[in-house]
């Protein structure tokens, strides 16, 4: 049996750092989905308007986000605003400010989706019934929509979750950093380190993103 | 913005971007090779194997491409699995993209319903022929707008390469503004690059989408 | 009296735990031409799917010119080339235009030249009236259309019989005549074929021969007139009683 250097993580309190970084990559998803998953909604409605300059705006915030990698969206933020606000932003609030900003991009791409993917002969049919345009949102569109949307958006929380690997590189001492600062601090004594500390982040990656990913197979496949 | 320092670091953002495009098409090939294997085996319906693709996809959807590239390039030699920075980039597209791609695919192949085959089959085509000339070409444009986003979003996520030392764009930038301090125009170059690589592919990719669109199929 | 073509011998045919066919057995000559009738969910369509192997079979025998016909047979393709058939959801191909459906069998199957596929798809194309739609896609074409289209896609294999499976169930009423007129003219030339329909005048005009599909068995079979005038059995007179109307009075 090679050395796996598992044994590395049994040390001290390693274990509980690495869970620890895991908890900081966890919070920074979960904040920046809290905004993301609002304004996400309201940009949705909002891309289903008929308005030419909100249809305009949206469509190039979309792009934006669709084209430009997060990380540099990162870089622009941490970086950027020092330089040209003179702020000096946390990693983690680069951090959040930036997946939120993609996120309600992602957000509001999926509500407009699940809006307009429902056929117009449904509104003629709830008009034909007599019910009210408030009416038909509340017991007709809405309920549709939000069957569409949820398996979607619970997708969103694993790529959010994934996505916030990336902090590493503005300097966030999260999960990946911890385990570098472990690898490095235990070189000597265990200088298989790398391979059992990298596995063990994976997994917890893998751990906290695949029973998210079968929920959201679920829902899609019941509510199909 | 200080124009001189553009014009003297332009160079070394092209080698850069270069490099990144290089990686990265690399990684999509062996990604599309991928998920035809892998769509291959689900659609056969081959036992065991189909249980390694299954596992493989939901590893490969389920964790991010930066802790692949790192497990990779700083794990998996300490057990004797040996790479370069650049094999590691392209492995890490590879895997990462191969279960993205395996999705657009049988995506497009279910998309064909089952009584269009049995129509070829009722004209006596064989089984290949029926893949040949009735399910595949359909197959392909309806899974195209799934395969463009899947490109987009891996030449997107190249941008983690330089957590393995490869001299990329994302690393060009964080070294000029650490050693010049020349933020602004570090960043601006940073952009622009990623705009010249992406911008002509998501087009592409809107443009073909229409095109399918107008030569739609519906019945 | 003329060859048989088909003959169908004591045929089973179940769905997991339900029998869907019970012992049918029907023989079909050269030149006639048989219409299936009967509820929904007798199994009618189950039937001509049995006929070209597009299901497993359970039991029983299918023999097209005497040899057998089922999913096992080592010549499945050739077999199928001689039985043409055309779905209620047409199922053109809808990437290649309408002459090209129409030769890619003839031309991949067969193998025949590319010129002379063509030559006979253009003829068969105008004798439906559709000529001029020979470079159209399927996406152009009404529903009528395309079941026309299909009809020929199916008769340029040169097939020795014709399954039809409610081909004008889809269709808009206005677009059913220019399809059945089609299946019409094909039995004034004597094609072999099997017809499954609801349209009953449509029927008693083709058929030399109807049948009455119920619950997986043949109830009856006989000559159109004498089956639609003088039904024999309770659960014909009842089939053929959901086609007439009355109005009912209801005095309060």
């Amino acid at each position: 049996m090679p050395d796996l250097g598992l044994e590395v993580l049994l040390k001290g309190k390693n274990l509980a750092r690495i869970l620890a970084g895991l908890g900081v990559a966890l919070r920074i998803s979960l904040i920046s989905l809290a905004v993301s998953i609002p304004a996400g909604i309201l940009v949705g409605i909002l891309m289903t308007r008929r308005n030419v300059v909100i249809k305009a705006v949206t469509r190039c915030y979309l792009e934006i986000v669709r084209i430009m990698p997060q990380m540099v969206l990162l870089f622009l933020v941490y970086f950027g605003t020092t330089r040209v606000f003179g702020w000096n932003l946390s990693g983690e609030l680069s951090a959040v400010i930036v997946f939120s900003f993609w996120g309600a991009a992602e957000m509001g791409d999926l509500v407009r989706g699940a809006v307009t993917s429902i056929p117009a002969h449904q509104y003629e049919s709830a008009a034909a019934l007599g019910l009210t345009g408030i009416q038909t949102y509340r017991y007709i569109i809405l309920p549709q929509t939000v069957r569409r949307l949820i398996p979607l958006s619970i997708n969103l929380i694993t790529r959010m979750i994934k996505t916030t690997s990336l902090v590493l590189m503005i300097g966030v001492v999260e999960i990946l950093k911890v385990a570098q600062q472990i690898i490095e601090a235990n070189r000597m004594s265990s200088p298989n380190a790398a391979f059992g500390v990298y596995l063990t982040v994976f997994l917890l990656y893998f751990a906290a993103c695949w029973p998210i990913s079968m929920l959201a197979g679920y829902l899609e496949k019941r509510w199909r | 913005m200080n124009w001189d320092f553009i014009m003297k670091y332009l160079p070394l953002y092209q080698r850069a971007a270069i490099l990144t495009v290089k990686i990265g098409i690399a990684g999509i090939f062996f990604a599309i090779l991928i998920g035809l294997l892998c769509m291959a085996v689900q659609n056969l319906k081959i036992p065991v194997l189909r249980q390694v693709v299954r596992v493989y996809i939901e590893i490969s959807r389920n964790t991010p491409l930066l802790i692949q590239l790192f497990f990779i390039y700083y794990g998996l030699p300490k057990i004797g699995i040996r790479t370069n920075a650049t094999v590691c980039g392209i492995a890490g597209i590879a895997f990462l993209g191969g279960s993205y791609m395996t999705e657009a695919f049988r995506s497009g192949m279910e998309a064909v319903e089952a009584v269009q085959l049995e129509s070829a089959y009722s004209l006596g085509l064989t089984r290949w022929q029926t893949l040949q000339y009735v399910v595949f070409p359909q197959a392909l444009s309806i899974c195209m707008p799934a395969f463009m986003a899947n490109v987009i979003f891996l030449l997107k996520e190249t941008s983690v390469f330089s957590a393995i030392s490869l001299m990329d764009l994302m690393f060009t930038a964080k070294d000029l503004i650490g050693l010049y301090y020349q933020t602004t125009e570090s960043l601006f170059l940073l952009v622009v690059f990623y705009l010249l690589i992406l911008l002509p592919v998501s087009l592409a990719g809107s443009l073909l989408e229409r095109r399918l669109r107008y030569a739609g199929f519906g019945t | 009296m003329s060859d048989v073509v088909l003959k169908i011998e004591h045929l089973v045919k179940r769905f997991d735990d339900q029998t869907v066919l019970k012992d049918i057995s029907l023989t079909v000559r050269e030149g006639e031409v048989i219409v299936v009738v009967g509820p929904s969910g007798c199994g009618k369509s189950t039937l001509l799917r049995c006929i070209n192997a597009l299901e497993e079979i359970q039991g029983g025998k299918i023999l097209l010119n005497g040899s057998s016909v089922s999913r096992e047979s080592r010549n499945l393709s050739e077999i199928r080339q001689k039985i043409g058939m055309v779905f209620q959801s047409y199922e053109l191909f809808p990437h290649l235009n309408v002459l090209d459906n129409i030769i890619l069998a003839p031309t991949k199957v067969q193998k025949r030249s590319r010129e002379e596929a063509k030559v006979e798809a253009l003829a068969l194309l105008s004798r439906v009236g559709l000529l001029e739609k020979a470079n159209s896609f399927p996406r152009q074409l009404s529903g009528g259309q395309k079941q026309r289209v299909a009809i020929v896609r199916a008769l340029c294999m040169h097939p020795e019989i014709m399954l039809f499976d409610e081909v004008t169930a889809a269709l808009d009423p206005e677009m059913v005549r220019e399809v059945l007129d089609v299946i019409l003219g094909l039995a004034g030339q004597g094609k072999t074929m099997i017809i499954v329909t609801h349209e009953m005048q449509f029927a008693r005009a083709v058929a030399d021969r109807v049948i009455f599909l119920d619950e997986g068995v043949i109830k009856e079979e006989g000559e159109p007139d004498q089956f639609f005038d003088h039904p024999k059995t309770e659960r014909a007179k009842e089939f053929l009683r959901t086609f007439t109307f009355e109005r009912k009075h209801t005095h309060s």
